[in-house]
């Protein structure tokens, strides 16, 4: 760790040119909640008009420092500089008035609200609306014009696509007054094609001045926008970068703390027989929207079926109907042979006796029960065999024996059987559930969102196993909303938008701005 | 005037005055509830306040001073919900619950303690009522058919609050939809996350709306005990709290629609009174408490299925917090 420690502040922050003005300076910055450390002894500089990067893994403290900097925490001790001032940033409403923006992870925004609306709020201009949105409206369609965010003031924001919701949080931010604006993972819910977007208006703000900061995980996106890239680790600055001196390896080693192999190795397979055939599947949602459409495809043994798109273009209805949580009712399923017609007695029991295992997109709603112990989160749902029970009781000690091998096999850590679910990480509680599933001998694995808040450590552990999974000849379906992973895991991929499959193509003539297009809706293949 | 006009005309005259408490409750709850703050404790500020009303009138001799300590009193009472569940971010129903209860107890040993008539307060004489108000030209209105009547028996001839609630509806609607203050209101019940980061109070704006709640229960109790009645009686409120806050749910917590249903729940006790005893074609006598009920059968079914779904205020009922 030593060479890099000596990176910090030495080799590039202080070798800028001294004509240089730093926007932001925060100096031994600490924050604890509780007994958890988020923030330790953080220094952090960012020069004028630039856009710097802060990268580290979830847990790193990345969201905390931008909180403390944007007033919504207080800094247990440390010094705030902005343009060489100390500065007491004590609430959002000092920070705003310091020229301080932020658009946070989760939108600020009130969903019943419109546009206009939203981005006048705590701006208004005067007492009453009516002369206070005329004089806003006129005032934000400048800022809209001047950077290219293109926005439907009258849209109601619950109504508007979520590309749109980042381009008023931003104007909100302007409307402000914003000097500094802060992006808290502003890409994760983007297509390729919206991100592209997003720099671009990042750029042209640069370009007027404006300084940047991104907060993201995306090493691929540090490396495409930033000027400079602080990397966080455990609450700390580990490394400071000049972006165009560093590489994603360097990067993704100072997050991880070692060296991480970022690609992975795909054994190569003859795929087999279809074990799971979708013919024509159709749904309605409870609000009567129609979320799958004709729905098709196949799955072969020891095969990954990606499928690519937005969260919310039916993926999850997919999994839920294909996993047994939701009725099938239009279409025909089969699974290993058997076949499921609609309103047939279709359930998550019998699809885990058909040998269909579900890793669920969202793993506190659906993959644990978070104050349950390990031991018995990890026969949840499997706690009906006789491995585990005596007739009518649990048979602790066999679920015992069953659960030290699991959590020493997996790589679960704390290495623990009775230390409650909600203790461990996201990554190390995904790897429970993924644990779980594999090792009721799935013939077929859903995934959902595998890594989805989880570190980069976990994520080479989750995709190991899954390769070591399809090497057994198990077929997997994969949804994810990250590309990378979605090509560089599957054999195949399928996109869906809107509910319908818009595109199939081999994972090797795959490129991202095609899928992106796809998932976007622009372009059938 | 034939029989069953006279009917309609008295029907709709107690209507008005039955719905009067209701309508500010109501407003009380859109204020509080559009900021994200449940108040179940309408109820037991209109009961204090109502207390307060009588007992600072008769002591005083001066309804105005009775109206302002029941404001007051309310604005008291509001205050504890807002230190219990804002400041303290503590369960919103059990606070209001714990209003309620207090209130019901505390004005009844208070009055025993005071006054020593088993719990209600003496009876005031008109000049310290809040009298009916007459319109001008009455007599020449009446000799206008229909329209005439309902000028005089159902328009005019009531006290200044009646008036006032009808105020109230407009003023509530102007303030929610038509001001900064509104917008942030509503923005803060909808979603507060995005009210702090815009720089503005989570809590200084909630407390702001439960205080015009407050005050606007107080107009409610006192007009229970000093303009309507003439003086306190036990458990006086009778439920109403709980009636104005179905009439919000049901006008969708808009102030106008809400203005009907309260307007609706107020005929329909104005009926319940007038059926007391009366045998029905085909029904017979329908018993008193089924009149009484109707008000929250009607809000459950239709809620239930015919109105569509109300939604509520996005926030409503969760303390802010700004650490997770």
């Amino acid at each position: 760790m030593k060479n890099i420690e000596n990176k910090e502040g030495s080799e590039t922050i202080e070798s800028l040119p001294s004509s240089t003005k730093l926007a932001i300076e925060l100096k031994n910055i600490t924050k604890r909640f509780g007994h958890v450390v988020a923030n330790s002894d953080v220094n952090l500089k960012v020069s004028t008009g630039t856009i710097h990067g802060i990268v580290g893994e979830n847990g790193a403290g990345k969201s905390t420092l931008m909180n403390i900097l944007f007033g919504l925490y207080k800094p247990d001790s440390g010094m705030i500089f902005l343009n060489g001032q100390a500065v007491d940033v004590n609430s959002p409403e000092k920070s705003i008035a310091l020229g301080i923006g932020m658009v946070h992870q989760h939108f600020m925004l009130v969903p019943t609200f419109t546009v206009l609306e939203n981005a006048m709020l705590g701006n208004e201009g005067s007492m009453f609306l009516q002369s206070g949105e005329e004089f806003a409206l006129d005032r934000l369609r400048g800022l809209s014009e001047n950077y290219g965010l293109d926005v439907d003031f009258e849209a109601i924001i619950s109504e508007t696509p979520v590309g749109m919701q980042q381009r008023v949080e931003i104007l909100k931010a302007l409307n402000r007054g914003a000097k500094i604006l802060i992006l808290d993972e502003p890409t994760g819910v983007l297509t390729p094609q919206e991100t592209i977007g997003l720099f671009d208006i990042l750029r042209s703000l640069r370009e007027q001045g404006v300084t940047i900061v991104l907060i993201t995980h995306k090493l691929k996106e540090i490396m495409s926008i930033t000027d400079t890239v602080s990397v966080m680790r455990g609450g700390k600055v580990v490394a400071n970068f000049s972006t165009e001196k560093t590489s994603p390896e360097e990067l993704a080693e100072n997050m991880v703390g070692r060296k991480v192999l970022l690609s992975i190795k795909k054994p190569t397979l003859k795929v087999g027989n279809p074990v799971l055939e979708v013919k024509n599947v159709s749904h309605e949602s409870k609000d009567g929207v129609n979320v799958l459409k004709d729905i098709s495809f196949d799955l072969r043994q020891g095969e990954i079926l990606g499928i690519a798109g937005v969260a919310g273009n039916g993926q999850s209805e997919l999994l839920d109907i294909l996993s047994g949580i939701e009725t099938l009712q239009r279409g025909q399923i089969t699974v290993n042979d058997k076949t499921i017609l609609p309103y047939q007695d279709w359930n998550s029991k019998k699809a885990r006796e058909f040998g269909v295992a579900h890793v669920p997109e969202d793993r506190h709603k659906r993959g644990l029960v978070l104050p349950f112990y390990n031991y018995e989160n990890s026969i949840l749902g499997y706690h009906r065999n006789e491995e585990y029970s005596s007739g009518f009781l649990m048979d602790k000690r066999k679920i015992f024996n069953f659960v030290d091998d699991l959590v020493e096999n997996f790589d679960v850590r704390p290495r623990s059987s009775s230390i409650s679910s909600s203790k461990l990480s996201g990554g190390n509680q995904q790897k429970l559930v993924l644990a779980r599933e594999i090792e009721s001998n799935p013939k077929i694995l859903l995934v959902g969102q595998p890594t989805r808040g989880v570190d980069i450590g976990a994520i080479e552990r989750i995709y190991e196993d899954l390769m070591k999974l399809k090497s057994k000849g198990t077929a997997i379906l994969l949804v994810s909303v990250e590309l990378d992973e979605i090509m560089s895991l599957s054999d195949r991929i399928i996109v869906m938008n809107q509910g319908s499959i818009v595109g199939e193509t081999n994972s090797s003539d795959a490129t991202e701005l095609d899928l992106g297009k796809m998932m976007s809706g622009l372009e059938k293949v | 005037m034939p029989e069953s006009f006279q009917l309609i005309i008295s029907l709709l005259d107690s209507t008005i005055r039955i719905a009067t408490p209701l309508i500010f409750c109501a407003m009380a709850g859109i204020f509080s509830e559009r900021s994200g703050i449940i108040d179940i404790g309408l109820e037991g500020k209109m009961l204090l306040s109502a207390f307060v009303a009588a007992t600072a009138t008769f002591l005083t001799g001066s309804p105005i001073l009775g109206l302002f300590a029941a404001i007051l009193a309310s604005c008291g009472a509001s205050f504890i919900h807002g230190f219990a569940c804002i400041t303290n971010r503590g369960d919103q129903v059990i606070s209001g619950l714990a209003i309620n209860i207090l209130a019901s107890g505390l004005t009844i040993t208070l009055g025993i303690a005071l006054f020593s008539r088993g719990g209600q307060t003496p009876p005031l004489a008109s000049e310290q009522r809040f009298m009916p108000i007459e319109f001008p030209f009455l007599d020449e209105m009446s000799y206008v058919p229909v329209l005439g009547d309902l000028f005089v028996e159902v328009i005019s001839g009531h006290n200044i609050l009646v008036y006032l609630s009808v105020l109230a509806v407009f003023f509530t609607y102007y303030v929610i939809f038509k001001t900064r203050f509104g917008l942030r209101l509503r923005a803060v019940g909808e979603k507060p996350e995005a009210v702090d980061t815009a720089g503005i109070s989570v809590i200084k704006l909630r407390y702001q709306s439960i205080l015009i709640a407050g005050m606007l229960c107080g107009l409610a109790g006192a007009y229970l005990s000093i303009a309507h009645g003439a003086g306190f009686g036990r458990e006086m409120s009778a439920g109403k709290g709980y009636i104005a806050l179905a009439a919000m749910i049901f006008g969708k917590w808009n102030p106008i629609p809400t203005l009907f249903a309260c307007l609706l729940f107020g005929f329909l006790e104005a009926l319940g009174v007038r059926l007391e005893g009366v045998e029905l074609m085909w029904i017979g006598e329908v018993p008193v408490q089924v009149m009484q009920a109707l008000p929250y059968v009607l809000t459950v079914v239709l809620l239930a299925g015919f109105i569509g779904k109300a939604r509520a205020p996005g926030a409503i009922g969760v303390p802010y917090s700004k650490e997770g």
